[in-house]
């Protein structure tokens, strides 16, 4: 029972921070499909730098292992910024570009690496083994992650950025109406920048937290399963809403979690179902739910069209 | 004013001028990672990539790989047409991958496990497909879900889904199907005498010519027929259509069932020519479905062109494999396909910068001198 409350809080800490990711791009008015492939480049990241901390103080491997996975994030989300605001090329193609680069780039990138250190390792796995630990802190048989911190600590901050602050506001303006923003005075393509950027920074620290979830080694050329998508729908869900986005994280989290720890309740392993059930879970929870919420969805209006400000 | 258009004012031409575009900035930033990995041999490296099977000096051992390529262009190109005619309504079906998928649980099933004919095989197939994306269908018209996130889902549901209906007729020792040959020969697509033509590559099948005919088809169908019309005014403005008394909702789950088909039909292409065995521990979708985005993309969106630029990708795809693993991975292809999707994400905005250039030139032309004007630059 203890294990399925650790990994749903730590599954949900992943969608959260990859749905926020997307709440603020989309709430700029920039569709960001690339977020699965910007959270293997973070997790690319943040897993080199692991690798490099191990050994160091745990403060300094927490603290250099996320600022190492967002920057990378955040690195790889100029190319969709590129595109898709001053280049308007079709949202939806980037995003997918995007996310088959990052798994090719990914496994390219980590084989070269392996394959230099030592010329028979030609797999495209990086294992980072116990300098995970840092991350851990044991309250009891519950092992409290340093990463559900950092979600909660980002869903307060996205509440007060999107809605306390001028910056937030002028953000989702141009979500809205870019228009009757760029009329007031806002640069559309400034705000669409940081909007993209800061989905690819949390984006980043998604993807870190994901691969380092349950395992100790991660396979580049599995990407990361349709994580930043099931993200996207855990976004819809919440109605582009920070707090309504963290209670559907925690739903779609359980689901997730299920599937790692099915086996350990009695109940369920004399059903004797197949592990792709459960595998499959998450992905028709989230169909039905899409379903049924996606009809009144309270998108942002000018959401993926891009923005030329010689049309009104 | 009106008179001959210009040479580069013809859309195909600006087409293949931006797909060569995007091919060579491909190639170029790919020979830039090998440069990168090492430097020593980026260039034999890239140019083994671009070889492929001219790799073999000998003709025929050339000729038998080219078959090898031409066996996967088949599926590709069947990716990328359902891609392609779902992109003309507006939708982007990357549920292909999906569909492609339990196209191939289906076909398989059918030939291993109740042990059908081929072309019931390929009915399976289809059936599969078309119901796979008819649920994208159902969901985009009448629940307003996006495909693309729908597609996604289903594409990880169909890979578990086949994966447990296959390991029903694998083999014993290994994770991967049964041999067709083996069990169920009838399975097997014709060769129809294809397979003499390249030394003898008992893969090389009826699938090869069947899936340039079904792009020409499509192509005649999107731009020669009323529902053609339908789904591309569909494409450029639903509102309108609906205005003018088109079904719209149909018409996306018409769609969708159709690229569904296709995209399943190219499963059973690959798989019904015994030339590969499914897997069934495999965690990740099949590539296919997202090769055929980059293809339908560099063919600029028409059917002809993608049969060309669907051979291409798969050409540097299996070039990749002839790189020396030792030094370089193979996935730098994947790579360069990656990039080359990215790219064409730029055309828009080149067709439209090009067509502004000429428009100008065209403009301040006319006000001087006729023939100093008509001069191509």
């Amino acid at each position: 029972m203890i294990l399925l409350i650790q990994y749903t809080l730590i599954f949900a800490s992943v969608l959260t921070l990859v749905a926020l990711g997307g709440c603020f791009s989309e709430h700029s008015g920039v569709i960001n499909l690339g977020l699965e492939g910007v959270m293997v480049m973070g997790a690319l990241g943040g897993a080199l730098m692991l690798k490099n901390m191990a050994g160091k103080p745990f403060v300094l491997i927490v603290l250099s292992v996320l600022a190492a996975s967002a920057l990378a994030g955040l690195l790889y989300t100029i190319l969709l910024a590129v595109a898709c605001i001053n280049f308007k090329a079709d949202q939806t193609l980037v995003g997918t570009a995007l996310n088959i680069l990052s798994t090719a780039a990914a496994t390219v990138a980590v084989k070269a690496l392996n394959m230099a250190e030592n010329p028979d390792n030609v797999s495209s796995t990086i294992a980072y083994g116990p300098a995970k630990k840092a991350f851990i802190v044991k309250i009891g048989r519950f092992q409290f992650n340093w990463c559900m911190a950092v979600a909660i600590t980002a869903l307060i901050i996205a509440f007060v950025v999107l809605y306390k602050t001028k910056f937030g506001l002028r953000l989702q303006a141009c979500g809205e109406n870019p228009q009757a923003a760029d009329s007031v005075g806002i640069n559309v393509y400034k705000m669409r920048w940081a909007g993209v950027l800061i989905s690819g920074a949390l984006g980043g620290l998604g993807g870190i937290v994901y691969i380092t979830a349950g395992v100790s080694e991660w396979k580049f050329e599995t990407g990361v399963a349709g994580f930043g998508f099931l993200a996207l729908a855990v976004m819809i869900f919440g109605q582009w809403k920070p707090i309504n986005i963290g209670l559907a994280a925690l739903l779609f989290g359980f689901f997730r979690a299920l599937s790692n720890v099915y086996s350990g309740f009695d109940f369920l392993a004399r059903l004797k179902l197949p592990g792709s059930i459960y595998n499959m879970m998450p992905y028709i929870i989230s169909l039905i739910v899409l379903a049924f919420t996606s009809r009144n969805s309270r998108a942002p209006k000018a959401e993926g069209i891009p923005y030329d400000k010689g049309s009104r | 004013m009106s008179g001959k258009k210009r040479f580069l004012e013809y859309g195909a031409v600006q087409a293949i001028l931006a797909a060569v575009l995007c091919i060579i900035a491909g190639l170029f930033i790919g020979f830039i990672v090998l440069l990168l990995i090492n430097p020593a041999g980026a260039w034999n490296g890239i140019v083994t990539i671009v070889k492929n099977f001219l790799n073999y000096p000998s003709k025929p051992a050339a000729l038998k790989y080219l078959g090898n390529t031409l066996v996967k262009t088949a599926p590709l190109l069947m990716c990328a047409l359902s891609i392609n005619f779902c992109y003309k309504t507006g939708l982007f079906n990357i549920g292909a991958a999906g569909q492609y998928v339990v196209g191939a649980g289906a076909c398989l099933y059918a030939a291993l496990g109740l042990k059908m004919p081929w072309y019931v095989c390929i009915l399976f197939a289809m059936v599969a497909g078309a119901l796979w994306g008819c649920l994208v269908g159902l969901l985009k018209a009448y629940a307003n879900v996006n495909e693309v996130i729908a597609g996604i889902m289903l594409n990880w549901i169909g890979l578990y889904l086949v994966n447990m209906l296959l390991s029903r007729v694998k083999e014993q020792a290994s994770p991967y199907t049964e041999q067709i040959s083996a069990v169920n020969s009838a399975a097997l697509l014709p060769t129809m005498g294809l397979d003499t033509l390249f030394t003898k590559n008992k893969y090389v099948t009826l699938a090869v010519p069947l899936a340039i005919l079904i792009a020409i088809v499509i192509w005649v169908v999107l731009n020669k027929t009323l529902f053609g019309y339908e789904v591309r005014a569909t494409g450029f403005n639903k509102e309108a259509a609906r205005y003018a008394g088109m079904n719209e909702k149909r018409n996306v789950v018409l769609t969708l069932v159709i690229g569904g088909m296709l995209a399943a039909l190219g499963a059973a292409f690959l798989y019904l020519s015994g030339y590969e065995q499914w897997s069934c521990t495999q965690s990740s979708v099949p590539a296919m479905g997202f090769n055929g985005i980059a293809a339908t993309f560099l063919g600029g969106l028409n059917p002809i062109g993608t049969i060309f630029s669907s051979y291409f990708i798969q050409h540097i795809t299996s070039g990749g494999s002839y790189l020396d693993k030792s030094i370089y991975p193979s996935q730098i292809s994947d790579l360069i396909t990656a990039i080359i999707i990215y790219l064409c994400g730029f055309v828009l905005f080149f067709k439209l910068s090009l067509n502004k250039y000429l428009a100008a030139k065209k403009e301040s032309a006319s006000g001087r001198n006729r023939e100093e004007g008509g001069k191509a630059s």
